[in-house]
């Protein structure tokens, strides 16, 4: 037995020498400081990614996109076949999860300051991989065909309908039509399934490759004090210490994940009519909530622009900005500017607000 | 506990088995056993759950009209193809049609007054006997009785 194995890895050395991948993956380091644990948030979403991967494959052997088959036969899923409950409600928590962790992922390096020079195309490419899984959750959302999902998808593909010029044209693009229909459903699933995840394996490979390119980053305090006392510098190595320390609180997400589906299973809802009204209190996912409850506030007129527009318009520019952060920020070490710190602070405030706003209005 | 404490505990003394090792095979088995309680659901999802059988050991095949003597029609036996043969004036004869070398389904051929399977060109005759070709058994035969202008197809019931 050990001798096969010996014999497999002296194939597998002579041809792909793994010695050199060995000592790249020694090569790696961990620096342990009183920050640390912040670097365990991106490991922990790429694992909920890869969850969501695994429960969606399995979920595709048994559902059907299209307005006649899909609610049952997600239904189907949840009371025929064996543990498809268990799977579908993995799924969806796994999903609400992940969207967690990718913002505590965010606003962790963009306290700790990780995304200076020269990680500035990690930071966007992380940004850009945040709004691709709230297309994944607004894609997904709809897959049951639900009452719900009906009108949240009516409402969230009329809001870049607001922008002038290519609003329309970005709705009819959304609901391949002018209306929530059948074709819509296979869009969504279209985005869903292949187009969504194509682009995020991409991404996600570029992301983790640039993140072992640089290594990881001190955050400027810590970096300022390793800088004056070099004896307080601690590393360990990422394989096989941090590794396996990660893989613990995968191991443990994975239970909770099992956990929370199991007492407290998705629901399924009232399958969609297109001609029956709205349902009372109807709100989107809770990371939407923000943006919802906001829009909902703004006065149909401000500021001599339609408010709708505004509300847009300014969650457009934070987009924009998120994604300019880097460029934004001192390349200096130690220094960095504080504002921005301040700007994130006071955004991160505004979304938790609104979201509990969101979530306790009528 | 020091250094050199956990060094002796990696070692192996008077063929005790060493702590070291022991813990290992208490994580190596708790490990063991819960990666099994998570595949275990996924395993038992990938069976897919058995639909009822909704078609009763009767259905209607045929009305008089639709057949002639030295003709043949495929009707729905539950969720499988079934093949009617009018042989002779007012006289039928039923069976499956999936034929039994490879699940094709089978067709009457008027011309040879057999049944034909083309996929692998398997040869039964007219009660269902696989008379050439690769099948290994007769088709199952069904019982024909005719209702006015119904003709109807039973499954054949256990002697």
């Amino acid at each position: 037995m050990a001798s096969l194995a010996t014999g497999i890895r002296g194939w597998l050395d002579e041809r792909f020498h793994l010695d050199d991948l060995k000592a790249l993956a020694q090569k790696k380091k961990v620096p342990l400081h009183r920050y640390s644990y912040w670097y365990f948030l991106g490991g922990m979403t790429l694992f909920l990614f890869g969850v969501q991967v695994l429960t969606g494959a399995l979920l595709l052997l048994y559902y059907r996109p299209g307005a006649d088959e899909a609610f049952e036969s997600v239904q189907f899923i949840m009371t025929q076949v064996q543990f498809g409950w268990l799977i579908r409600s993995v799924h969806s928590w796994s999903a609400n999860l992940l969207v967690f962790m990718a913002f505590a992922h965010l606003f962790s390096v963009l306290f700790l300051k990780s995304y200076r020079k020269p990680r500035e195309l990690t930071w966007v490419t992380g940004i850009l991989l945040l709004f691709l899984m709230l297309g994944f959750g607004f894609s997904g959302y709809l897959l049951p065909w639900n009452t719900l999902s009906y009108f949240a998808t009516k409402v969230g593909t009329d809001i870049p309908a607001q922008i002038p010029l290519i609003g329309h044209p970005i709705l009819v693009f959304l609901r391949g039509g002018e209306d929530i229909t059948g074709s819509t459903l296979t869009r969504m699933f279209g985005f869903h399934v292949a187009i969504l995840p194509a682009i995020a394996t991409f991404l996600i490979a570029l992301h983790v490759g640039l993140i072992q390119w640089f290594g990881m980053s001190l955050p400027p305090s810590v970096e300022a004090e390793w800088h004056v006392d070099p004896g307080k510098k601690k590393e360990i190595r990422f394989f096989p210490n941090f590794a396996l320390r990660e893989l613990m609180a995968w191991y443990v997400a994975l239970g909770l994940l099992g956990a929370l589906a199991a007492l407290f299973p998705w629901g399924l809802g009232v399958k969609a009519d297109p001609f029956a009204p709205a349902p009372a209190g109807i709100k989107p996912e809770w990371y939407f909530l923000f943006m919802f409850q906001t829009l909902k506030l703004i006065p149909a007129k401000l500021l001599g622009m339609d408010g709708e527009m505004l509300g847009i318009l300014a969650f457009g520019l934070v987009g924009a900005a998120a994604l300019l952060v880097p460029f934004l920020d001192r390349d200096k070490p130690f220094r960095t500017r504080r504002w921005i710190t301040g700007f994130a602070c006071v955004f991160l405030g505004y979304m938790a607000a609104m979201t509990v706003y969101g979530w306790v209005a009528k | 506990m020091s250094s050199g404490s956990v060094a002796e505990a990696g070692e192996m003394q008077d063929g005790k088995v060493p702590r070291r090792h022991f813990v290992n095979i208490l994580l190596g088995t708790g490990l063991l056993a819960s990666a099994a309680s998570f595949l275990y659901p996924i395993l038992k999802y990938l069976v897919p759950p058995k639909l009822p059988d909704l078609g009763s050991n009767t259905v209607l095949a045929a009305k008089v009209a639709d057949l002639k003597p030295n003709t043949a029609k495929l009707f729905r036996f539950s969720t499988r193809p079934g093949l009617l043969i009018e042989i002779a004036a007012g006289e039928y004869r039923a069976m499956s049609a999936t034929c039994t070398h490879l699940g094709c389904t089978v067709q009457y051929r008027p011309d040879l007054r057999e049944i034909w399977c083309a996929c692998h060109n398997g040869m039964y005759d007219l009660n269902g006997r696989n008379i050439s070709g690769p099948p290994p058994r007769p088709l199952e035969a069904f019982d024909v009785q005719v209702r006015g202008d119904d003709i109807y197809v039973r499954r054949k019931q256990e002697a």
